[in-house]
């Protein structure tokens, strides 16, 4: 039983350590996430320092008190210790309390609301299997999928829901909290440094539930007023004899019922806003690199690409969605 | 106790059923064969879920894996939890309730033995219909706390959710039928001398599991009823436009389910405090302080279910509340864990198969509730909820607690069972590879959770860190695997040839073991007088090592000499359980003639079985049983 418990620690060093990927939670980015990685790893401590004290004791007993040959006399047949029994209720009761005042500390400190002072409001509405952010702030403009975020500042984001349950979790930047249809959670989150930060659906929501993915841009405070810029002046008018056809077929074959384009008449809101659709780094709520093949892909067989995916096969022929492609590739 | 009347028939032979072979079993009435039912049907339970399982782990050893479909994968860890929980880990826990709980009191049977049969037979209803939705067009996909909408009929429109609801709904009443059945036990048919601080601690623990049974099931019996409704009838309970809320269910569901994960583990605390007492030769340490803990669980459990929902948005107060209320529980669990290490502390270890487990369950139990104080962290949770982190949190107390302890159960209780030892060489294999093969597999998902990954999802991208401790953990199933089919093997061949196995094969403590392996049909061939906690190891020490017979109360009914009278096997628990079922069925596939006719039969069924008397029959009492007890008595 030793040889697991080392090998466990030895273990347990070692991976942490390793956890540095994209969504590691050990690698906050911010003052939310930094706080409660903090308390995670003050709990973790303590429960190390139980688990060794607890394993300690087992393994002396296995050692010291396994029966030997020719043992008959019965061992004391001790039946309690009412001072010993009193010891270990107290002592895992004042770790706990410790444990405690943090817990409840934080659980107030990271409370937030939408009328939180110096912060920027975003309205985050999750759908089968993509997010929707709206700056209530900045003319109501609308994006989907990476949120934009100025570093520095809380961010205070009101989530809910159009259909099922989502849950918001960008690990480096906060925990997660649900998107309840009907309901409105407010949380808040902040960037310390520029950068581009994943994270994806955290509450089982269908088909598409491990394809729901988002990024959060952080950006110095001049490239995010140089974003609200343009997002608020879109370009979206075709200037190449394809991408004018492919303008046409985004209303003929369908695509303006569910998605808008800023700047155009089309205004469906089913789907995703694609006014800056260039500007995204992925699409299919953050699946596949945003490059014209993977368009062309995704407008061919939403299926294909991403299962469950609410778009539909349009059945459109090649050169439509070529077009198409073209028309999209403007959008800035 | 079946009514006793006055015409009780003599039987001619003294043989304990009046049917045989697979008669016998559909009539069964013995709380001893209930159990091995419960049992066998809970381990088939267990390989289904198992494959489900392993299936899964397959999917997510690559990125972007392509083993079965994001459709399928839902369905697959709906189905898994689901079955484990309430078809494989809960079965196996009534199993040996209903194999040792009256053996451990000295009463001859349960309270209400054709009650019990039906409990099995609607448990095994349920879950077979749960399970035949995988071939009747429609599995159960939204996950196993099926949260709405998602499970409601405009996002789950075919007929999954329907087969959980309804599958899950007969089950339940399975379960709420034994937990009146037990507690009217407990309290009422204890041996004299049998008071509640003599109880065995197996006993105990499932009396507040019972407790925990008959306040935790209703929650979800109206739960499922309100969606079946919804889904059936078109109510609206939990439609947002119609005034419903999700939250509804989700409060519902977690008052219902955070009890429930009591209910699976108290009677594994209940398992190791009877085995590790046994095979250190002491008593076991701190019985009161064990007493009030279980006590202290049982009531806590049903103070913390919003900790399954800190990421709901119910504000600071109440988040704070419910963090602190589930530390709590872990002061009598720890409290508990700490009498085990005394009790083996100063005795004299036998590394049994069974002790190896209960040493096995300490280890990765202890890692389980640490994990768990490490949730019970609101503002840490929101990071750690829902990610494979929580995934290894419940498998370390489920399997690491619960399953761990219920083998320790098993190679323990098995020759009073079935008369025969299992393998302890076969043993010390399933012991190992299970025990190495399960902290590969579930390890790694503490760092899976750190490094950001959502559980329930069927695929990730390569990048994310994900990959390593993915293929870490579908290496050790294999080794998990191999495993479990050294303990099929194992149970197979020990219950068809195994060693005969004596009365008391583990020179142990309790009633159970004072009678012959496996126990007579009456049990006892004279109710025990109880003369102390460990009523057996009182003998031992102060008597001739055999339970001396109680003297029997004046007035009471007294069969012929040299009988037992014992309640007769009857075929309608059985008929009221197929009717309910083939009802449940007709709502499914909406068939009225179906619903009709079945709830027809379920009526005369259920009239046949409350106002049939039972005349019981006697039962002669072997010679070698009489000698079994002490002369004196």
């Amino acid at each position: 039983m030793g040889l697991p418990v080392g090998l466990l620690t030895v273990l347990g060093a070692a991976g942490c350590g390793s956890l540095t990927g994209k969504e590691s939670m050990l690698q906050p980015a911010g003052p939310v996430a930094a706080a409660q990685v903090q308390l995670l790893d003050s709990s973790m401590w303590i429960m190390f320092e139980i688990f060794v004290v607890v394993a300690a004791v087992l393994i002396i007993a296995l050692i010291r008190f396994r029966a030997r040959p020719g043992q008959t006399a019965l061992p004391p047949q001790v039946e309690g210790n009412n001072r010993l029994e009193l010891l270990w209720t107290i002592v895992p009761a004042l770790l706990l309390a410790l444990l405690a005042v943090g817990t409840v500390k934080e659980t107030f400190a990271l409370n937030a609301s939408p009328t939180m002072k110096n912060s920027v409001l975003v309205d985050v509405t999750g759908h089968q299997f993509w997010w929707s952010f709206e700056y209530p702030g900045y003319g109501n403009l609308i994006t989907a999928n990476e949120l934009h975020i100025p570093v520095g500042k809380r961010i205070v984001l009101g989530l809910t829901s159009a259909d099922v349950m989502h849950s918001f979790w960008v690990p480096k930047l906060g925990g997660k909290t649900d998107l309840v249809p009907g309901k409105e959670n407010y949380i808040w989150i902040e960037a310390n440094t520029p950068g581009i930060y994943y994270g994806q659906c955290a509450e089982f929501c269908g088909t598409g539930h491990a394809d729901m993915r988002l990024t959060v841009d952080a950006q110095t405070p001049q490239a995010f007023a140089a974003w609200v810029a343009t997002m608020q002046h879109p370009v979206s008018t075709p200037t190449t004899a394809l991408a004018k056809a492919g303008y046409r077929y985004f209303a003929q074959v369908g695509c303006s019922t569910c998605h808008t384009i800023g700047g155009t008449p089309y205004a469906g809101v089913v789907g995703p806003n694609l006014t800056d659709l260039t500007g995204r780094l992925m699409i299919a709520a953050n699946l596949i690199p945003n490059t014209p093949a993977n368009l062309y892909r995704w407008i061919q067989d939403p299926q294909a690409v991403k299962p469950g995916a609410k778009m539909p096969d349009l059945h459109l022929k090649s050169k439509e969605i070529t077009a198409l492609v073209a028309y999209l590739e403007q959008l800035k | 106790m079946a009514s006793i009347s006055g015409t009780a028939n003599l039987d001619r032979t003294g043989e304990a059923t009046a049917y045989r072979g697979l008669m016998s079993w559909l009539t069964v009435v013995d709380h001893k064969r209930i159990g091995q039912l419960y049992l066998m049907a809970g381990l088939l339970f267990f390989l289904v879920g198992g494959v489900e399982a392993f299936i899964m782990r397959l999917q997510l050893m690559h990125p972007n894996g392509h083993v079965v479909s994001a459709a399928v994968f839902n369905e697959l860890f709906t189905m898994h939890g689901t079955t484990m929980i309430f078809l494989a880990v809960m079965p196996l826990s009534i199993g040996f309730i209903n194999a040792i709980v009256p053996l451990q009191i000295g009463a001859r049977d349960v309270a209400f033995p054709r009650l019990n049969a039906l409990s099995f037979w609607l448990f095994l209803g349920g879950g077979l219909l749960l399970n035949s939705s995988w071939f009747l067009g429609g599995t159960p996909n939204a996950g196993w706390f099926n949260y709405t909408p998602i499970s409601g009929a405009q996002f789950s429109p075919g007929l999954g959710v329907d087969f959980y609801d309804i599958g899950l709904q007969i089950a339940g009443i399975g379960t709420l039928i034994s937990g009146i059945n037990f507690l009217v036990t407990i309290v009422n048919l204890r041996a004299p001398g049998m008071t509640w601080f003599r109880l065995p601690m197996f006993t105990w623990t499932t009396f507040v599991t019972m407790i925990l049974v008959l306040f935790a099931f209703p929650p979800l019996t109206v739960n499922l009823f309100l969606q079946t409704f919804e889904r059936l009838f078109h109510a609206q309970y939990f439609n947002v436009a119609a005034g419903g809320s999700p939250l509804l269910w989700a409060n519902l569901f977690w008052i219902f389910g955070h009890p429930e994960v009591y209910i699976l583990i108290l009677p594994a605390f209940g398992i190791i405090s009877e085995v590790i007492p046994a095979f250190s030769r002491k008593p076991l340490f701190g019985y009161v302080s064990m007493v009030l803990a279980t006590l202290a669980i049982g009531f806590l459990s049903f103070m913390v279910w919003v900790h399954h929902m800190f990421t709901l948005g119910y504000g600071p107060w109440v988040n704070s509340i419910f963090a602190l209320t589930s530390m709590l529980i872990a002061v009598p669990t720890g409290v508990k864990v700490f009498n085990w290490l005394s009790t083996m502390w100063g005795g004299q270890l036998r590394f049994t198969t069974a002790m190896m487990w209960a040493v096995g369950f300490l280890f990765t139990f202890v890692l389980g509730g640490m994990s768990g104080v490490m949730l019970a962290v609101a503002p840490a949770d929101l990071q750690l909820n829902n990610s494979y982190f929580v995934v290894a949190h419940f498998h370390y107390v489920l399997i690491g607690g619960s399953l761990f302890a219920l083998l320790a159960g098993l190679y323990y209780w098995f020759p009073k069972i079935t008369g025969r030892m299992l393998s302890e060489r076969l043993g010390r294999w399933n012991f190992w590879l299970m025990f190495i093969g399960f902290n590969v597999t579930f390890f790694p998902m503490h760092f899976l959770g750190l490094e950001g990954m959502p559980r329930r999802i069927f695929t990730y991208s390569p990048g994310f860190g994900f990959t390593f401790w993915n293929q870490v953990a579908t290496f050790g199933v294999f080794i998990l695997a191999a495993g479990v089919l050294a303990l099929v093997v194992n149970v197979v061949r020990s219950a068809a040839a195994g060693e005969r196995a004596s009365a008391d094969p583990w020179d142990a403590r309790g009633l159970e073991w004072s009678m012959s392996s496996p126990a007579p049909a009456y049990n006892f061939a004279k109710i025990p007088l109880v003369r102390g906690y460990d009523p057996l190891w009182v003998e031992k020490l102060h008597g001739d090592g055999r339970m001396i017979a109680a003297p029997q109360a004046p007035g009471a009914h007294h069969a012929p000499p040299g009988m037992v009278h014992m309640p007769r096997p009857t075929i309608v628990p059985l008929l009221v359980a197929l009717t309910l079922v083939a009802a449940g069925y007709g709502f499914i596939f909406s068939q009225l003639w179906l619903e009709v006719l079945a709830l027809l039969l379920l009526g005369v069924s259920l009239h046949r079985s409350m106002f049939e008397v039972d005349p019981g029959e006697y039962v002669r009492v072997r010679p070698e049983d009489e000698e079994a007890m002490s002369a004196h008595g």
